[in-house]
């Protein structure tokens, strides 16, 4: 959004330009449902200049006649004493402090009708500013259902201003809560001092202020609200807490619920996943084959539809992943799961919020980092981002099992137990402890925090409403689409051209493998003279140690986009044909009869499980660290990300093989 | 009697809160000021944080928090 000059602004009629009007009120209050009711799909999500924090905008058409009014949706906030960056960025722009946002005409403050008490806290601090200010009674039918009988004229009097009670969901008061703005906006501006008069200092923050502004609010709820008698029973949400945060069944169902989940990313997002990737494949084939061969093609081809082929192959994960998580969220369930949590998880440095994040890891890091939002301490999140990916993801999975197939296959341990199982169980496991060891270093080191209070609400349990998870959904995936997709795209067209030049003497070469067998040998000719296989020669003394040599060189080089192409890069390498699926027979056969110079063989099973250690531990994914970036706002992490796990892989790597061979493996 | 000291489900007034500035600011912004009614609802499985109502909403916060408020008991 473009700022608007201050001066324009004061001199402008009202009702003539387009309104801004700010959407402000308590977590949990009904806020984004009354936007969503206000605005329906016209909104959009923008970052906040400078910071992570989205701001959504949305139109809202207060009067026909009148040009749509932009409504602002601002992250919740209890009070003008911001704490976290969430509540600073929401007391900015309240209070027209915000860099490139001009000051909103009037704020929609929404007040939870059956929790008036605690949201009147905030209210009656931004009546004190003297802005125009419409109260949003919603749950309005939740406290009649209760019998909470509020007396709405008088509340609106005894605050000052006007108070419109509202059902989003059902579209109640609306109308009349778009009339009320625009009274107030006129009435506003009908003072010739408004401006001017306004109190932009932050509101006094001595305790004895805040006793006071409770004990007023008190008064003014006493003088408007009929509850009924204590009522005896508990409420339904008491009642459902009972066994969901039960001592026994509690944790029980939230094993189910992860389970679920793990689930719905792991298997059922793989036939969509199956289906992106053949799309693509395709197309990339269709190029190749009705393109003149040259650079073009194979940048097409080989680099741009791979490329993007590659950002859409997680769309998947992502829908289902925050599917869930704004289920959660939506029905009050994630405040409990974080309830359940938070002991164990701080006993690893970490808070209750970091549980989904890591969890959704082991399918794919980057939904698992995209979710670390709900966590409110930046050091807390951060940690969690930077330990992420050590949670081994679906695109490990095929690289660990070539390697168990193809040294490990049909053996087993302790009379019935597979090999494999056993190696797949300790690599999983190992990844849990690097996180855990990490996580501590970091929160012991650089990302150590003052203690900071855990002091969370645990809304009453609600329907998720389809509107918000819909919205919520289509947000997060066309954010992944459109920022993380950019530069992971320019990445993949770097990592082509290293593998695709310079072109080898024939000319005819093709960066991916065919059936063909003599376009196999091209393209393992190719391959080895381009840039990537001259690093990969290169880095053969660096790697040796690590009982690499330069064919698994290339591999690593390539995997560094993203971990499975090392199977596609060795396929080249190795002259056979490409198989997706990594059970190439032909691979695993390549692999254990590959020779070095001296004869001996190239790969033993040893160093198998030094390259499984090795995938482990470091982060070889682009989409990682892209999202990485976008959600740190700086290229600062993703390198630290990327730079520690590096060293770390080729630490354990090492140790691995010459640990191994000290032992008398091979 | 602090907080986290006081019988499940009944209902005790807070007296002060106290410790450092910022928690006792955040725990008083969302409604634990002297005079307020408090309840301890349950503790989580592993007996940390604890769920306590005040004002009619439920909070979840840790132990250690808790400790820094004073309450006393109210007569059934």
């Amino acid at each position: 959004m473009s700022a608007i000059p201050r001066t324009k602004l004061a001199v402008a009629n009202p009702l003539t330009r387009p309104l801004i009007i700010a959407v402000a009120g308590n977590p949990n209050a009904g806020k984004t449902s009354l936007f969503n009711a206000l605005t329906g799909m016209r909104q959009k999500v923008a970052n906040y200049p400078g910071v992570t924090v989205e701001r959504k905008v949305g139109l809202w058409t207060l009067a026909p006649e009148l040009p749509p009014a932009q409504l602002i949706d601002l992250p919740g906030l209890y009070s003008l004493e911001a704490t976290s960056l969430d509540e600073q960025i929401a007391r900015d722009a309240l209070l027209g402090r915000a860099r490139e946002m001009p000051t909103p005409d009037a704020v929609i403050v929404v007040v939870d009708a059956t929790n008036l008490v605690r949201n009147l806290y905030l209210a009656s601090q931004l009546i004190e500013t003297k802005q125009p200010v419409v109260i949003a009674l919603t749950m309005f039918d939740i406290a009649e259902r209760q019998k909470l009988s509020i007396d709405v004229a008088k509340l609106g009097a005894a605050l000052g201003v006007p108070v419109v009670p509202v059902v989003a969901k059902q579209q109640r008061g609306t109308t009349r809560l778009a009339e009320a703005v625009l009274a107030v906006i006129a009435e506003a501006e009908s003072r010739p001092d408004r401006r001017s008069e306004r109190v932009r200092e932050d509101t006094t923050t001595c305790a004895q202020s805040l006793i006071n502004r409770y004990h007023w609010i008190e008064k003014v709820v006493a003088g408007s609200l009929n509850r009924p008698h204590e009522q005896a029973k508990a409420s339904p949400t008491e009642r459902i807490d009972r066994v969901l945060t039960h001592k026994f069944f509690g944790p029980a169902v939230l094993l189910l619920v992860m389970l679920l989940i793990f689930q719905a990313i792991f298997s059922w997002a793989s036939l969509p996943m199956y289906i992106i990737e053949r799309i693509f494949n395709v197309l990339s084939e269709t190029v190749r084959l009705n393109l003149p061969p040259g650079v073009l093609a194979d940048l097409l081809a080989g680099g741009v539809i791979p490329g993007v082929g590659g950002v859409l192959v997680f769309l998947p994960q992502i829908f289902l992943l925050f599917l869930f998580i704004s289920m959660l969220e939506d029905s009050g369930y994630m405040a409990r799961a974080v309830f359940l949590t938070d002991r164990v998880m701080r006993s690893l440095g970490l808070q209750g919020r970091a549980l989904m994040p890591l969890l959704s890891s082991f399918a794919c890091a980057v939904p698992g980092i995209m979710a670390t939002r709900t966590i409110e301490d930046p050091k807390d999140r951060l940690t969690t981002i930077l330990i992420a990916p050590f949670m081994s993801c679906s695109a490990r999975l095929p690289v660990y099992t070539l390697m168990i197939a193809t040294f490990f296959s049909e053996q087993k341990v302790l009379g019935q137990i597979s090999l494999g199982v056993v190696i797949l169980l300790s690599l999983y496991l190992l990844g849990i402890t690097a996180a855990v060891v990490v996580a501590w270093i970091l929160k012991h080191t650089i990302l150590k925090a003052s203690p900071s209070p855990f002091v969370m609400e645990l809304p009453p349990y609600r329907l998720p409403s389809f509107t918000n998870v819909g919205h919520a959904i289509l947000m997060r995936c066309g954010l992944f689409v459109k920022r993380a997709g950019t530069v992971i795209l320019a990445i993949s067209i770097l990592l082509w051209a290293l593998a695709a030049f310079p072109r080898s003497p024939n000319g005819q070469s093709t960066a991916s493998a065919t059936q063909n067998a003599q376009n196999n040998d091209e393209a393992a000719a190719q391959i080895r003279n381009s840039y990537a296989g001259r690093a990969g020669r290169m880095l053969e003394p660096l790697i040796a140690p690590l009982g690499f040599d330069w064919k698994i060189g290339i591999g690593l080089i390539s995997s560094f986009a993203a971990r499975e192409t090392i199977i596609s890069t060795l396929s080249i390498v190795y002259g056979v044909g490409a198989d997706p699926s990594g059970r190439s027979t032909t691979l695993n056969d390549a692999l254990r009869n590959a020779r070095r110079p001296d004869g001996s063989p190239a790969w033993t099973p040893l160093v198998g499980i030094s390259l499984m250690v090795f995938f482990v531990l470091a982060c070889q994914c682009m989409s990682t660290l892209a999202v990485v970036r976008r959600e740190t706002n700086s290229w600062r992490w993703p390198l630290f990300l990327v730079s520690y796990m590096l060293v770390l892989a080729y630490v354990g790597s090492m140790v691995t093989y010459q640990g191994g061979r000290l032992l008398g493996f091979s | 009697m602090t907080l986290d000291k006081i019988p499940r489900g009944r209902i005790a007034r807070v007296t002060a809160v106290e410790g450092s500035a910022k928690v006792t600011f955040r725990l008083m912004e969302m409604g634990i000021v002297p005079g307020a009614p408090v309840r301890l609802v349950k503790s989580a499985p592993l007996g940390d944080p604890i769920q306590i109502c005040v004002r009619d909403y439920h909070l979840a916060l840790r132990r250690a928090d808790a400790q820094e408020i004073i309450v006393t008991l109210q007569s059934e």
